[in-house]
Order: structure tokens, then sequence, then C-alpha cells
């Protein structure tokens, strides 16, 4: 349907396509469900877990001395706005799962986040490379209120699943919905499908 | 696949547009069915220029939920906001836009709600709040509540007569409201930002003990409330925030 008189902002030149429904946004907007967690670095880690028994645990030191890996990409979020060109750095899944000498599981992947936010994905979503678990934005320490210490970084899908302030990754047979997807929000989510809502 | 989409797009007719303050309209939306919705909850809203260009953004409910099929969004003129201006400069009684909805699940109120609450709004983060508060006043719901709502000038109270009238005619209702900016000499209230000093006077003055919190305003706003409140011994789960903007 034609607004007519409304022509729009398009303040900025994308570099690329911006996926539909988004728009491009120069600063870096914060958005959670609740308040940001006190994290202490000197007690967290981030396990992971298949069939109901951890296979691998590491300390923020551990995870630190493993292959780093750099990604140079754009993010979308599912409220709309996109930013393009955004560095970040981190530890591949395939490089946990190499480090613990586990072999790439099937199905999903339900990731958990101090404060409780929980998230779903499928698992080959976090595979080759697809998936990290992102330290540093920009060159600097990831900050709190996006998600640092370490965050979950999925950036193929809309922002919601690079769950911030991550812990634990439980790897599971069947698909289930995380905390946003519980409110109708899309199993998947891929951008470019603008997938936000149950049934899109 | 549009046809198994749970919220289509659908284009409902705008039936009202009222001044609130310098910066914000409220605007009244005839839904073609289906007006139901939890308090808190927000609606898409699309739109579509003559050359195929469109642009989505998110807005809050104001109105109570309730059987109507009329529902009212409040938006803040944004400087170089291509939605806001578009509905500040153009959109009138009769026009007709497309929108999706109600969409969220988490930052809601519900009538069954019986826990002690407080609210804080940070300017036109009082919309998705007065719906909670309409709506707890509509259903005669009576669970202790103290609302603190932080404005920059007078002209920014949102909803400044109905607030009074619900927190009069309703003892379990408290409203704070500050100032942070400009006052006029008559200003008798708070004139400064919400602090832990604030929120701490409002509980003893009202002998609430806070069980849920909702917060809704600009990020940082939110951020340092959402602090403020774990500081003061909420747990993290008891805290809903909603953001607003960049």
């Amino acid at each position: 349907m034609i607004n007519d008189n409304f022509f729009g902002r398009r303040r900025s030149t994308p570099t690329r396509p911006v996926p539909p429904g988004q728009y491009l946004e120069d600063g870096f907007p914060v958005l959670s469900a609740g308040p940001t967690p006190r994290v202490d670095i000197n007690t967290w880690d981030f396990s992971i877990e298949i069939a109901g028994e951890t296979a691998g645990t590491w300390s923020w030191e551990s995870l630190n001395s493993l292959e780093q890996t750099d990604m140079h990409t754009d993010i979308h979020c599912v409220t709309k706005w996109s930013k393009q060109d955004t560095n970040w750095r981190g530890v591949a899944i395939d490089t946990l799962l190499a480090d613990a000498q586990i072999s790439p599981p099937d199905g999903y992947v339900m990731a958990y986040c101090d404060g409780g936010y929980t998230t779903n994905v499928p698992a080959k979503d976090l595979m080759d490379g697809k998936g990290i678990l992102a330290h540093t934005y920009e060159n600097e320490p990831l900050p709190a209120e996006h998600g640092g210490p370490v965050r979950l970084f999925i950036p193929h899908l809309y922002l919601w699943k690079s769950a911030k302030w991550i812990r634990r990754l439980r790897f599971m047979e069947k698909d289930e919905p995380g905390f946003w997807e519980g409110y109708g929000y899309h199993m998947y989510g891929d951008p470019w499908l603008e997938q936000r809502y149950t049934g899109d | 696949m549009p046809s198994q989409r749970e919220k289509p797009w659908r284009v409902a007719t705008v039936t009202a547009v009222k001044i609130a303050s310098t910066r914000v309209k409220l605007f009244t939306l005839e839904l073609p069915s289906g007006g139901n919705f939890k308090a808190g909850q927000h609606y898409d809203v699309q739109l579509t220029a003559p050359d195929g260009y469109q642009a989505q953004r998110s807005y809050s409910l104001a109105s109570s939920p309730g059987d109507t099929d009329l529902i009212e969004i409040a938006i803040e003129l944004i400087d170089d906001g291509e939605v806001s201006s578009y509905f500040h400069h153009s959109v009138e009684p009769g026009q007709r836009i497309e929108i999706r909805g109600p969409i969220g699940g988490h930052f809601t109120w519900k009538p069954s709600h019986t826990k002690s609450s407080i609210f804080i709004a940070g300017g036109s983060g009082i919309a998705p709040i007065i719906s909670m508060l309409r709506h707890r006043h509509a259903v005669k719901n009576n669970s202790p509540a103290v609302l603190l709502f932080s404005v920059r000038t007078e002209d920014d109270i949102l909803y400044r007569e109905e607030l009074e009238s619900m927190s009069d005619n309703d003892p379990s209702l408290q409203v704070v409201t500050t100032i942070t900016r400009e006052t006029s000499k008559d200003w008798i209230g708070n004139t400064r930002r919400i602090d832990r000093n604030m929120i701490d006077s409002a509980l003893v003055d009202t002998g609430l003990k806070p069980e849920s919190a909702y917060v809704c305003g600009g990020s940082g706003f939110v951020e340092s409330m959402a602090n403020t409140l774990l500081d003061i011994g909420l747990d993290f789960k008891q805290i809903h925030i909603e953001r607003f903007g960049p």
C-alpha cells in the first residue's frame, strides 16, 4: 500500500543491500529484556552440554588461549535497524568443539545466558565459522550492555539469536523455543527472508 | 509465505490525531478486526513510498486492552526520523496505515497481576506503562503500585490529567513526577533525574515493597534505572524493561 507524501530519509547509502524492512543505523542501539547482568570475569566460565553431559568447560583465560577468529560483517536487529561493516573477534564454535575433541553434533542448540535469557538455533548455523563466542568489538572489550564479557555471535541471523552474556550451549535433538521464540518470534530468524515472527 | 503468517500486514484507518505535547502526538487507529492485546505490547508500522521504498518501526500501544478495535499509539517526533516526521506532518484522520501485531510478551501486564509493582517511565516511555495503568484501572486491579515518571519539561508530562485522576481515585496507586530541565515557578514536584533516593522515598511514602518492576524509556535511562533497581534489591527476573530508540 503506497503512502502518498512518504518519501523516506535514506540518509546513508548502503555499502551493500540491507535486508527487507531494515534501516541503516550509525550508532549501536542496546536492546535487552532485563537489566545488564553483573558478571565477574574471575568466576566466569562457558560450557557445552551434549546429551545431558558437560562436554567441555572454558574459563575466561582458557577461552582467550584458543585460536581467535575475526569477523567483519553486517548486523541486523529485529527491531528494524541494521549496521554495516562491524568488526568482531572471538572464538569460533568450531574451535571450541575441536578443543573438546567433539565432532559437530546435528540437531539444534539452546543458548543459556546470565540473567536467564535463552535462544535456539540449528547446530549447523554455528559451524563452519558461522558462529563465534565474541569478546571484542571494534578492537575493544565488548561492552557489558552489548553482551560483554562474552556473547554468542551469529550475524547471519537476527541479532536476538546472538545471545548476550552467554554461559552455556546445550545441544539437543529437537528444536525448542527460547525466550523470544516463546513469545511469538521466529524459530530461525533469517533477516533476508524477514523471518521476524512466527509463520513469517 | 504471507498466507502462513500469524501476524500479517493489515490496513488500519486513522480515526483521530491529538497533540499531546510539543513533540508527541497520539494517533487512534481503527483495526479491521481483532483489537485484543496485552498491555505493554507493540505494533509494527510500515510506510511505503511511491517508488517502493519502505520503512518499518515499532510503536507501543498506549490504549487499554479491551473489546474495541481502536488502538492508540504515542509517536514522538524524532529529529531526522523518517517515520515519526511523516506521522507528525502528514497523517490525518481518514488515512490508512499498514500495521501488524500485537507483538511482544515479556514486557506485559495482565489483570491477574497481584504483585506490588514499581513502574518507571522516561518521556514517551510512558506509552506502554499508561496502557498497563489504564488496564489496571479498568479492571479495578488494586495491587499496590507506584509510578515514577521522569520528563524534561512540564510540557512533556503526557497523560498528566489522566494520571492525576487515576491516582486521586485509587489509594493503591501513587504517581511521582520529576522534571529534569525547565520547570515553571508553580511546579512543586521533584526537579532532578530519578535516583536511588527518589525511589527509596517513594517506596517509604507508600510502604510499597516492589515485587515486580516495569521500566520504559530511552536506552541510557532504562540501563540506569534497571541498575538502580538491582541495587535496591530487586531480583533480575523481577525487572521488565523496554528500550525506546537508539
